[in-house]
Formats: C-alpha cells, sequence, structure tokens
C-alpha cells in the first residue's frame, strides 16, 4: 500500500520551474532515494512534504489523507518527520533537550498544567525522557546526551538530528542529505542504522542523497529527478545506468 | 569537581540537583527571610526594589532569553500593571484580588499585542513595542478620568485582613514571597514541553514547525507571560513609588529593563536576579559618582542614560553571557583549579553558521 502518493504536484519560484508536474507513491516500509543533480528540485520536495512551501498544482496524499492543506506544524502530529541539509538543531542546548523538543508532538497537558508542573506533567517528562532515551540507546548517542549542541562536530550533529526526528515517532522519514559532510566511516554507520530504523522500527524513509553508494546499498526504489521533471524511477541498478540519468549528470 | 551519580530520570527533572545547591539555596533563602531582621529600612526598601525588578526581569528573559523576541516597550507593561492596580485599590477591591487581576489583565493585553508582533522579529519588533511604549505613554497622560493625568494618582495603602502590607518589613516579605512563586512558575515552564517549545522557536523557527510546534501560538504564549509578570511587578512597584505618574514609565524604564537581563546574562533565570541586583544599585552607583567627579561632569544633562547605554554597550562586546556567564566561567576555574585552560571560554572567529551568535 502506498504511503504517500504525489500526484501533479508542481511549484514555481518566479519563473523557475522547481517542481513539475511530478507524480510519485512510495509504499509503506520502503526506502526511497531521491537523486538528481544540484538544483533538480530535491529538497523542494521535502519542503512540500512537509508543507514549508505551497504547492502551485496537484496535491500530496499520506496514509490516506489529503496533507496539500495541513499547516506545517501539524504534519510532525500526522506522523512525519524530517531532518535537513545544513542541520538545523537547537544550538544553545543540550543534545537531551533537543530530543525532547523532538517528543513534543505527543504532548497532552495544556499550559496551566505545566506552570503548576502537576504529577500529569512530571509523568510526562518521564515518559518523554523514556523515549529519547530509547533513541539514543538505539543510534549510541550516549556520549553525548548532556553536551550543548554547539561544541559538537557536524558529523554528530547529523545523527542527532535523524535522532530528534525519530522522538517524533513517524510512520515517515525524510532525510535531506544524511550522508553530507560525513566520513566514509560515518557514512557505513549512518547505511547500518538506516537499515535499523527500516527494519526494526518499521519506518518509511525517503532520502535526497549524492553518495550513489549509500543510495544503491540502503534503497529499495530510487527516483531520478532534472531540472524539477522526472527521469525515471525503478531500483538503484536500473536508474543508475538508465541513460538519461547518465546524460542529467555527466551532460552529452 | 562535583560528580552526581543519576539514578532515576527525576533527578533530571528536579529543580534541586544535588546537595551542594540544596545547601546553598536553603543558606540564601535563611539570609533573605531573616534579613528584615538585621537590615534598616532604607535598605529594605532597595530590597524590595531589587526583587520588584526581578519580577519584571523573569518576564522580560522569558521572552528575549528563551524566545529570542527582543522588546523595547516592556515599561509600558509595567505601567499598565501599577495603574491597573491602583485603579482598582481605590475602587475598593482587596489588595490580593486587585493585584492577581492586574497581573490577567496586562498578561492580556501582552496577548493582543503580541498578534501583530508575531509577524515581526529583530529590529522591526523592537522598533513596534516601543511604539506600543509610546502610545500606552499618551493614553497615561490623556486619560484623565483613569489615570489623573499628569497630575497622576497616589496609591492608597492597602491591607489584608488590618494587615497593613506597605509597612517596609510587610512590603519586602510580600514581594520575596512573590519573586519566589515567580521564579517557580518559570522553572515550571521551562522544563516542560510550552518552555522548550519558545526555546525551539528562538533557535530554529523552520525545525521548531516541523517538530510539530506552533510558532505563532507559542511566540504569543510567551508574550502573554511575559507581560504577566511585567505587570505583576508593575503593581508592586505601584506601592514602591507611591504615586503613579506617566514621567515613571518612560523609555530609560524600558531600558533599564533590557539592561537588567542583558547584564544579568541572557537565556538564564540566575541572571535576571544578578541583573535586578545590578540595576537595583546602579543609582547608587550614579549617586556617588556624581560626588566624586566635578560638577562640569556631574551635572551633564543625560548622565544616568549615558551610563546606561555605556554599560550595555561594553558587557555586548566583553561578556555577552553577561554576570551569570561570567560566574561560570570564574566556577569553571576553581572546579578545574590547576588544569583550567586559558582557551576554554576563548571566542573563535566562526565560520558556520551555527557558531555564530545570534
Amino acid at each position: 500500500m502506498s504511503l504517500l502518493v504525489a500526484n501533479n504536484i508542481a511549484v514555481s519560484f518566479g519563473g523557475i520551474k522547481a517542481v513539475h508536474d511530478l507524480s510519485f507513491a512510495v509504499d509503506a516500509g520502503e526506502v526511497f532515494s531521491i537523486v538528481g543533480p544540484n538544483g533538480a528540485g530535491k529538497t523542494t520536495i521535502f519542503n512540500l512534504i512537509s508543507r514549508i512551501y505551497d504547492m502551485d498544482e496537484g496535491t500530496l496524499n499520506f496514509n490516506g489523507a489529503d496533507i496539500s492543506h495541513v499547516p506545517a506544524h501539524a504534519i510532525a502530529e500526522m506522523g512525519i518527520a524530517r531532518t535537513f541539509q545544513n542541520t538545523e538543531l537547537f544550538d544553545r542546548e543540550t543534545v537531551l533537550k533537543n530530543l525532547l523538543i523532538g517528543c513534543h508532538v505527543h504532548r497532552r497537558t495544556n499550559i496551566v498544567q505545566e506552570l503548576a508542573f502537576l504529577p500529569s506533567v512530571k509523568a510526562q517528562e518521564l515518559a518523554f525522557r523514556k523515549q529519547a532515551e530509547d533513541v539514543i540507546d538505539l543510534l549510541d548517542l550516549q556520549n553525548y546526551r548532556d553536551q550543548v549542541i554547539g561544541n559538537l562536530p557536524y558529523g554528530v550533529r547529523k545523527m542527532i538530528e535523524i535522532a530528534r526526528a525519530l522522538c517524533v515517532q513517524p510512520r515517515l522519514l525524510l532525510l535531506d542529505e544524511p550522508s553530507s559532510g560525513l566520513n566514509p566511516e560515518e557514512t557505513e554507520d549512518l547505511s547500518f542504522w538506516l537499515e535499523d530504523i527500516n527494519d526494526d522500527l518499521g519506518i518509511t524513509i525517503i532520502m535526497v542523497e549524492h553518495d550513489m553508494n549509500l543510495v544503491s546499498r540502503a534503497s529499495d526504489r530510487v527516483m531520478a529527478l532534472a531540472d524539477g521533471v522526472l527521469i525515471t524511477i525503478g531500483t538503484p541498478a536500473e536508474v543508475q545506468n538508465h541513460p538519461e540519468v547518465l546524460r542529467a549528470y555527466m551532460g552529452d | 569537581m562535583r560528580f552526581v551519580r543519576k539514578t532515576h530520570y527525576v533527578q533530571d527533572i528536579n529543580i534541586i540537583k544535588h546537595g551542594g545547591q540544596r545547601f546553598w539555596y536553603g543558606l540564601l533563602a535563611v539570609v533573605v527571610v531573616l534579613a528584615p531582621l538585621g537590615l534598616d529600612r532604607f535598605y529594605l526598601g532597595e530590597l524590595s526594589q531589587v526583587f520588584i525588578y526581578a519580577i519584571a526581569g523573569i518576564g522580560l528573559m522569558l521572552l528575549m532569553g528563551y524566545t529570542g523576541l527582543v522588546s523595547l516597550g516592556h515599561a509600558a507593561f509595567l505601567a499598565i500593571g501599577a495603574y491597573c492596580h491602583t485603579w482598582l485599590l481605590g475602587h475598593g477591591v482587596p489588595f490580593p484580588v486587585s493585584l492577581f487581576i492586574a497581573t490577567l489583565f496586562t498578561a492580556g493585553v501582552g496577548g493582543i499585542v503580541g498578534i501583530p508582533a508575531l509577524r515581526m522579529t529583530g529590529i522591526y519588533l523592537a522598533v513596534a513595542t516601543l511604539a506600543f511604549a509610546v502610545i500606552v505613554e499618551q493614553v497615561l497622560m490623556h486619560w484623565e478620568s483613569v489615570t489623573g493625568g499628569f497630575r497622576g494618582m497616589a496609591v492608597p495603602k492597602a491591607e489584608i485582613l488590618g494587615w497593613n502590607i506597605t509597612s517596609p518589613t510587610s512590603f519586602y516579605y510580600v514581594c520575596l514571597g512573590l519573586l519566589t512563586a515567580g521564579l517557580l512558575v518559570a522553572l515550571n515552564l521551562l522544563r516542560s514541553p510550552s518552555g522548550r517549545a519558545m526555546i525551539a522557536v528562538r533557535d530554529s523557527e523552520t525545525s521548531a514547525q516541523s517538530m510539530g510546534i506552533h510558532i505563532n501560538r507559542t511566540k504569543n504564549l510567551a508574550f502573554t507571560i511575559s507581560a504577566g509578570f511585567t505587570g505583576l511587578a508593575g503593581g508592586l512597584f505601584a506601592h514602591k513609588i507611591g504615586y503613579l505618574a506617566p514621567d515613571a514609565f518612560t523609555l530609560l524604564t524600558s531600558i533599564q529593563l533590557l539592561l537588567m537581563v542583558v547584564v544579568g546574562g541572557l537565556g538564564s533565570l540566575h541572571g535576571v536576579v544578578y541583573g535586578a541586583i545590578f540595576i537595583g544599585l546602579l543609582p547608587q552607583a550614579i549617586a556617588i559618582f556624581r560626588d566624586v567627579v566635578p560638577p562640569a561632569v556631574s551635572q551633564l544633562p543625560g548622565l544616568e542614560p549615558g551610563i546606561f547605554g555605556l554599560i550595555l554597550v561594553l558587557f555586548l562586546i566583553y561578556e555577552p553571557q553577561g554576570i551569570y556567564g561570567r560566574w561560570l566561567k570564574i566556577r569553571l576555574y576553581f572546579e578545574e583549579f590547576p588544569l583550567y585552560r586559558k582557551a576554554t571560554h576563548k571566542r573563535q572567529k566562526s565560520y558556520l553558521r551555527t557558531e555564530r551568535l545570534r
């Protein structure tokens, strides 16, 4: 069954058609990669799904519901979490606090209860902490728990962004270039973690990625774009050998 | 160095984290509770003033230090709290009820002001709040039937069940109690989801949104709570100055509040208290300064705001983390004593966006 369906979506900025008449469907439980040269519209698709941009045309369906007009802050609650290309963490706080902010969607208390810190709020805090610790265990982040983000190296920040997205307990995870800025060893680890997240937690992953090694190892299907237009969708091997894809990357 | 053995998540949630803190905060509590026994009226009055500043400072700190919204108009909220409380007292409302209503009313005004302010950030927001403060000042001057206009109005004496709470000692305890309660409420806010949402909005709006945080609602909440705290401080401030007139709530007052949170240390409640002590003592220091310098300097017009501005600039350049930040560095030095590395807190040139000071 398809978890996310895009029907003829299009968006343009000024005269540039960033995404043009694009349709694709992502099945529940798969790892779906989006590849393409710079400016192909990969991140734009993410921004459309997480409703940071408004679509000009077309519809997006998630889990049977139309999300084309859902406000951006409601997307996480529906079960879609994401990371950002250049990390958008809360820099002046600790790793733990970042993860707790990731738990925000599960908030069931109101402001009055929180100002008085009633037992219900305390119980919720403990539950959030448990949830954050589970993610810390999964991704091996114990050493960084109490460190301030601003002091951490880039590679660790990328992992913490994934961890924070996992705290949302999403059904669909959008990863924007998870391996950019990672060294080969970290990239290797990343591919195992992606597998864990996909297999053990059952989370569907859509990822934008340039590292073709990682793409072919981790993903079930790949979508190739150029200039906002779909080239092909298929298995990693099919896409890598598709003549149009080669032309988009290498030129004629 | 202190190592805290953690065996339960509750230890990270509790306000007091370990025995050392329990000892020092306990000692501080004993000292401030017993202070009226050993201090004369003047110093009690000064301390009450510091407590009032600190309550207003909590409000401004939640807005500026934790939500990242700058306000240059907090004197207006102070004024609204003060006038509302005084007006209610004058109409026979008992002190606690009146103070409570004044707090809620100011919070409501803050919420309404927050709606247009949501669309702005940084310098634009600062100017908008400044404009709001000017409007409030004009209203205070011209709405004579309520505010008494330029003549102002006297603040009635207040009693609870025949107990005169405006005597220096009782007033000291009222201010102390409300400051303690205020700090507890702020701490509760900061350790629960709404407070974290404010921090998230401060550091990255885009990702806060993707984490399911409603940005406008969070900012509006910050404005409301901030105004509420400042309104409460305003109600107490009315008793402190005894007579309300529009010139008690000018731009200078707003800048004083701003100075307090910046000098104390943005993003910490400790900073609020340090900042309040600092600006509470500053007028005394300036008075002493006037005595020792030649008349040509001490008679300069605008000396006081000039000094405020100078201190603000010096702190921004040399210690942006304020008194509390400096204290953390000193404490680290002693904790690591022979091994302290000089470069620990050296500010470096940054090349990543995330490392820049915002």
